[in-house]
């Protein structure tokens, strides 16, 4: 077991290990927060259930946005507009200031860290245009992004894992950290946590703890997500008591192969590729005359839930829609879309080269999250303070929200999202540490939460099956809360969902061992997932406007209320509490840190 | 191989960087991994330890390996 230099036993069986700061996550975010820690002097540990270079901020290709503006002019108050205006003014105006401004800095000090960014000519950093990234508030499209190769998110771990092996960052792999630790002041203590290898729970008391724990893309059926992502920081917030904003806004892709939600990329449409219903209809022509295929990613995904939902799906339960490649020329697939005929062959059993691939929207980012300030530091209300700081508690990147993405996400701000809030995050610590923040002492029942879960997971018979309850879980979402969303199908939702939510708390699992129990560590991830689940359906079927990512039926896009959305009722965050279920809401921080409001407009491109 | 290291490649098997990763090593672990002989349960341990990218990019055909013990298994990858 990792280090125990500074072991000390609370009860019987209940080792405690103590540090300034546990940052639970290793992924961009945590390996980020991780380095402003261990760099100035504090003994920080970073739990993570797989090796660093495996968390999902590997998957990211596209790259990440910063106005260096090396090939054209940009300014961060051009991005600052992009971003408020792609979050469909839900975004909070502080924090969209601060991450926009602070862009330059953290991908320089990326750079200084060893990531090899593609370079221009003359050696700058090259940048590529990115949907929704314009120049000149919204004129036209800016090179702001910055990649390397098609390994972005790849070469951004390597650089930080390795910076935090120099600042002696302690890294606990393949540990899954369990369960907040919050004392009767609402403090923050550190978390308990099970060391895989060994079944063993351990606590991990500390000055301050940082959340980086990624999103939880799996509560949906279809999801590009890698099957890591299960909300387990916002499922041990909820259990703390901790509410969770925003949580009914998702980013859906509009292709994700059906049944694997595999992503196949907007290329294939750029290069020709028609989406087709069962018909054989080429039905985007019905719903964007112009674009066709390649109208906007919200704008396909609507027209193809439309599509299935009128019962114009494809397959035996008419649920997806095929995109169909098979009149482009074979060389030209092979050779432009690299990847895409193996991705058909493995995850559809389909050759694209002489059959439509199936495809169904899909799961793509979350926006909501822990809410936290700017600064990286959890906020909730508290007796009237609608931003009350949870003290020892920060979160930054997928897990968090603060709020930069609102109700939906530019591509390439979450990668920036994460450089710049797991930093702050990091530095809040540094700074509330020095400060004098000390070791708070553990409460008696330290322990208890945790202990009973597990206890009744290994005691339980007859239970539910977790395999049967993740995917009631992932359909219920995915058919009630989806990319185009219906009142009498999320009001069912709820219903269902709650339904789930008996089986989730009911799990039985067949192996009892203590070493390497990967059915425990799925169920003990069902736990997270579900508490996201529910605040998602509860949140969506609350909020009676579209906006962003939130498109519902009976909001539609009227002369009064342009896209459905609805300001003088709306215009808030959602807050649900999963104390009991119920939703209350905090205004949107119009405010910028320096520069003027962007004020509120109808959203267009 | 005794449970413990077939639960400990199972957890990394499942809990990948790429989704698409993900899937294929849960479904040969779950359909083809049983019909392999001790040596090759080793080389597919080993093909398990690769980075995901550079794991993806062999099934998918993208890139080829060499190593006569881990070629067999990337071509049973390619084919589940
Ligand atoms: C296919 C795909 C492509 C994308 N491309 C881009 C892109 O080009 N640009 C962009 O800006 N964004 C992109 N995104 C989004 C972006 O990749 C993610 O939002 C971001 O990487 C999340 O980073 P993170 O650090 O918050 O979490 P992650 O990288 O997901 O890391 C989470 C960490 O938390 C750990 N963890 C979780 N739970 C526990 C627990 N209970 N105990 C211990 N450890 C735990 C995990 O082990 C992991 O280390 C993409 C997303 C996908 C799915």
């Amino acid at each position: 077991m990792g280090c125990f230099d500074s072991l000390e036993v609370v009860s019987v069986s209940i080792p405690v290990l103590k540090f300034d700061a546990v940052i639970v996550g290793a992924g961009g975010a945590g390996l980020r927060s991780a380095i402003q820690l261990s760099e100035a002097g504090l003994k920080t540990a970073v739990l993570s259930k797989v090796f660093p270079t495996r968390s999902h901020t590997v998957a990211a290709q596209g790259g990440v946005a910063a106005s260096l503006g090396n090939s054209e002019e940009d300014h961060w108050t051009w991005h600052m507009y992009d971003t408020v205006k792609g979050s469909d003014w839900l975004g909070d105006q502080d924090a969209i200031e601060f991450m926009c401004k602070k862009a330059n800095e953290v991908v320089v000090e990326l750079e200084h860290y060893g990531m090899p960014f593609d370079r221009t000519d003359n050696g700058k950093i090259y940048q590529r245009p990115f949907g929704g990234h314009m120049s000149n508030f919204g004129e036209k499209p800016v090179r702001r992004s910055c990649a390397a190769a098609d390994r972005t998110g790849h070469a951004m771990l390597h650089a930080m894992y390795q910076r935090n092996v120099k600042a002696n960052t302690q890294f606990f792999v393949e540990w899954m950290a369990l369960d907040l630790i919050r004392d009767d002041e609402g403090h923050v203590l550190g978390v308990t946590a099970m060391e895989m290898e060994t079944g063993q729970i351990v606590i991990f008391h500390a000055r301050a703890t940082i959340f980086a724990t990624g999103g939880a893309g799996r509560i949906y059926y279809s999801s590009t997500n890698a099957f890591i992502n299960t909300g387990d920081g916002l499922g041990m917030a909820a259990r703390a008591g901790i509410p969770l904003e925003d949580m009914e806004f998702w980013q859906f892709h509009p292709t994700g192969v059906a049944g694997a939600g595999v992503l196949i990329t907007e290329g294939v449409r750029g290069e020709g590729g028609i989406l087709r219903n069962s018909n054989k209809e080429r039905f985007m022509e019905r719903y964007a005359p112009n674009a066709k295929d390649l109208a906007s990613r919200d704008v396909v995904s609507r027209a193809m839930a439309t599509e299935i939902k009128e019962g114009r799906g494809c397959g035996v339960n008419k649920d997806y829609v095929l995109l169909d490649i098979t009149h482009l020329d074979p060389a030209t697939i092979m050779k432009r879309l690299p990847g895409i005929h193996e991705i058909g062959i493995q995850f559809a059993g389909v050759d694209c080269l002489k059959e439509p691939l199936p495809v169904v929207p899909t799961c793509h980012y979350q926006m909501g999250g822990i809410p936290t300030h700017y600064s990286g530091r959890v906020v909730m209300q508290q007796n009237g303070d609608h931003n009350a700081v949870v003290p020892g508690f920060y979160a930054g990147g997928e897990c968090a929200c603060a709020s930069v993405h609102g109700a939906n996400r530019l591509g390439t701000n979450s990668l920036l999202d994460l450089l710049v809030f797991g930093k702050s995050a990091g530095d809040s610590a540094v700074e509330d540490l020095k400060a004098g923040r000390a070791h708070r002492d553990l409460p008696k029942d330290v322990s208890d939460k945790t202990m009973a879960r597990i206890s009744a997971l290994d005691n339980r018979k007859g239970g539910a099956n977790v395999n049967e309850t993740r995917l009631a879980m992932q359909r219920t979402m995915q058919d009630h809360a989806g990319v185009f969303r219906f009142s009498d199908m999320l009001k069912q939702g709820v219903e269902k969902i709650l339904e789930v939510e008996k089986a989730a708390r009911n799990l039985e699992i067949k192996d009892k061992s203590m070493a390497w129990n990967t059915a425990r560590t799925e169920a003990l991830e069902m736990e997270n997932l579900i508490e996201v689940a529910k605040a998602t359906m509860i949140s969506a079927e609350a909020r009676k406007e579209s906006r962003g990512a939130h498109v519902r039926d009976d909001a539609p896009d009227t002369a009064e209320f342009p896209n459905g959305r609805n300001d003088a009722e709306w215009h808030k965050h959602t807050l649900f509490s999963p104390v009991d279920n119920s939703i209350t809401y905090k205004p949107v921080n119009m405010q910028p840190l320096t520069v003027e409001t962007v004020a509120l407009k109808t959203r267009s491109y | 191989m005794d449970r413990q290291d077939y639960e400990r490649l199972r957890w990394r098997c499942i809990r990948r960087g790429l989704l698409e990763v993900d899937i294929a090593l849960t479904r040969f672990l779950d359909e083809g991994f049983d019909k392999l002989d001790d040596e090759q349960q080793q080389a597919f341990v080993e093909l398990a330890d690769m980075e995901d990218h550079d794991l993806w990019h062999l099934i998918s055909g993208q890139a080829d390996i060499d190593d006569p013990r881990l070629a067999p298994i990337v071509n049973l990858l390619r084919k589940s």
